[in-house]
């Protein structure tokens, strides 16, 4: 792992994510990298479903916006201490998912696809009516919570470094499962299922751990995240355009690989910034998004670092 | 409860489309909520600006679909087909973005209703409301008229040796590209026409495909794909299921048990509960 130069990149990119803010104590510069760090830990874990395992989660941020309810709740009204409580949702969460997925996950393909458009509605109804999460309001912090942290002030740096951490332990994990054994059982699922279970391969156990572990870290960062904020409500926390905009993060910078999905996440969030600063495009922004996205299926499916891969095959070995 | 079941005519009606293409050509059609949506809307703007009866507008709304399902399948899913279904549903899904998106800008996100009622017939204790017998005499009329379309004409079996057996049909001199093109218009020109229904009976909003469309998922694993007459009668099914279970429970649930029982139908019964028979 240490001899690989993707390790070092990755632990490289996030010290630069964590100190640079930090240095210059520039709060518009911390939140336009605390966007991007968040978007690269949500198309890096979803990354493991759709790219390794070629089962695209229309839904993965159910994890993300779960993540932020049980992290506020557990915060707010039983007072956990911020990095209990996004660990705590962590686990609530990619538990619920492993159950779950042991039941869904026997759907192949598309149905499991279509599942997942279905679950992120259930769970959308299910918050905007469960009474104990505020319902269709939703749940606010109130000042005293960011007390422990040392005050609102330096509870959001907190959160922001929290953040970036969950970023880099994001890619790692990327390239950890890459390069395992579990990872190489996803990807002869992804080839072909039926042969994966030919050799010995229990499809459906890897289908559900994966998507349970991809759901662990989106919901940490949900936790931290919402807690930043200091409010969450149904339609924020279950965004199903968040969903897809990750997926175009993803096939932007290249399915299956630990860079295409930073650099993927990094370029659509700059290119958003740019859209979205013009108030005529908010709502035609996602005329913009889908368009990209069906270029990029109908001519480009390998997106940019599959180019890359084309162009210099040497870059395989560098940027995996 | 009886309003239930007229109810479930429109929904099935609205899952035959996605069940058509999803059944002959193996693609699983995410534009369609939005193509709902569009026929919503189509029957909306005719109504307003000709005032005619809404159910002779169906008939533009259907030729206008044809068209829409034409022009986007030849632009976004004639080059997916037989690559994995993985592409198919992102493809499709892009497209509902983009007409989501240029939806919301053009009619922004606000309820809209077509203010067109039908005097109701009262038997009894009971009264109908004309407009939900007449929508779902419509559904029914569609239903029949695809279930004919589909076993006894010539291009009808044309289209079902094609979902059968691609490249078979194929050597028997049927042009696939042909009847996946026409099968796509039909699938979205159903969705056009099952939104327009819906919309003389409900207020709508760009968003409310979404809705159809979860239930059209539902209608369709429990009906099994490409069956017209199979799909009317889950609709009717998920229509007096609604029925029966509003007395009980909040409106707002409805979603959360609508997907509870699809997950449980694809679990269950993956080949859909008339499976065997049709």
């Amino acid at each position: 792992m240490l001899a690989r130069p993707s390790f070092w990149m990755i632990v490289s990119v996030t010290l630069v994510f964590a100190v640079l803010p930090l240095a210059t104590g520039d709060a518009n510069l911390r939140e336009n990298l605390i966007i991007i760090a968040v978007a690269i830990a949500l198309a890096s874990n979803l990354n493991l479903m759709i790219g390794y395992t070629g089962y695209v989660n229309f839904g993965n941020v159910v994890a993300y916006g779960l993540g932020g309810y049980i992290g506020l709740y557990l915060t707010t009204v039983t007072g956990w201490p911020l990095l209990a409580a996004a660990i705590g949702a962590g686990i609530a969460v990619s538990l619920f998912t492993l159950v779950f997925g042991l039941a869904i996950l026997r759907l192949r393909g598309a149905y499991f696809g279509l599942a997942t458009i279905g679950i992120l509605e259930a769970v959308r109804t299910f918050a905007s009516n469960f009474s104990p999460w505020g319902s269709a309001a939703g749940l606010y912090v109130s000042m005293s919570a960011y007390q422990p942290l040392g005050g609102p002030m330096r509870a959001v740096w907190i959160a922001y470094l929290a953040v970036v951490a969950v970023m880099g332990i994001s890619m790692l994990l990327s390239l950890f499962v890459k390069r395992s054994k579990f990872g190489l059982g996803l990807f002869a699922i992804r080839e072909d299922e039926d042969a994966a279970v030919v050799l010995g391969v229990n499809a459906t156990v890897y289908k559900s751990v994966v998507y349970s572990i991809s759901a662990f870290l989106p919901a940490v960062v949900g936790a931290l995240i919402f807690y930043k904020n200091g409010m969450i409500d149904p339609g924020g926390a279950f965004d199903l355009s968040l969903s897809i905009e990750a997926i175009v993060m993803l096939l932007l910078g290249g399915r299956g690989t630990v860079t295409g999905a930073v650099i993927g996440a990094a370029l659509y969030e700059q290119l958003r910034g740019y859209l979205l600063t013009s108030p005529s495009f908010t709502n035609f922004h996602l005329v913009i998004t889908g368009g990209l996205l069906l270029i990029i299926i109908l001519f480009a499916p390998e997106g940019l670092i599959g180019g890359l891969y084309r162009l210099l095959p040497r870059a395989r070995r560098v940027f995996e | 409860m009886f309003d239930g079941l007229l109810i479930g005519c429109v929904y099935g009606l609205a899952a035959m489309g996605l069940s058509l293409v999803w059944g002959v050509m193996n693609v699983i059609n995410l534009a369609h909520g939005v193509m709902i949506a569009f026929g919503m809307f189509g029957l909306y703007f005719l109504f307003s600006g000709f005032g005619v009866n809404p159910y002779v507008l169906l008939l533009p709304i259907i030729g206008a679909g044809f068209v829409c399902g034409v022009v986007i399948y030849w632009v976004a899913v004639h080059r997916v087909i037989g690559r994995p279904i993985l592409t198919s549903l992102l493809s499709t899904f892009a497209v509902n973005m983009v007409m989501i998106g240029l939806g919301t800008t053009l009619w922004s996100t606000s309820p809209y209703y077509v203010d067109f009622t039908l005097a109701g017939i009262t038997i009894g204790r009971y009264t109908f409301t004309g407009d939900h017998i007449a929508a779902a005499t419509a559904a029914v009329i569609m239903a029949v008229g695809l279930q004919t379309f589909l076993y006894y004409t010539r291009f009808g079996k044309a289209i079902r040796a094609t979902a059968d057996n691609r490249d078979a049909a194929e050597l028997m001199g049927i042009s696939s590209a042909q009847v996946l093109t026409v099968s796509f218009g039909l699938g979205v020109a159903l969705a056009a026409a099952s939104g327009g229904l819906a919309a003389t009976l409900f207020p709508f909003t760009v968003l409310s495909g979404g809705a159809y469309q979860l239930k059209s998922f539902v209608v369709t694993v429990l009906a099994g794909l490409g069956k017209p007459l199979g799909a009317l009668a889950a609709g009717i099914l998920l229509g007096l299921l609604e029925g029966a279970v509003t007395p009980f429970i909040a409106i707002s649930w409805i979603p959360l048990i609508e997907f509870g029982l699809f997950v449980a139908v694809l679990v269950l019964f993956p080949s859909g509960l008339f499976g065997r028979a049709g």
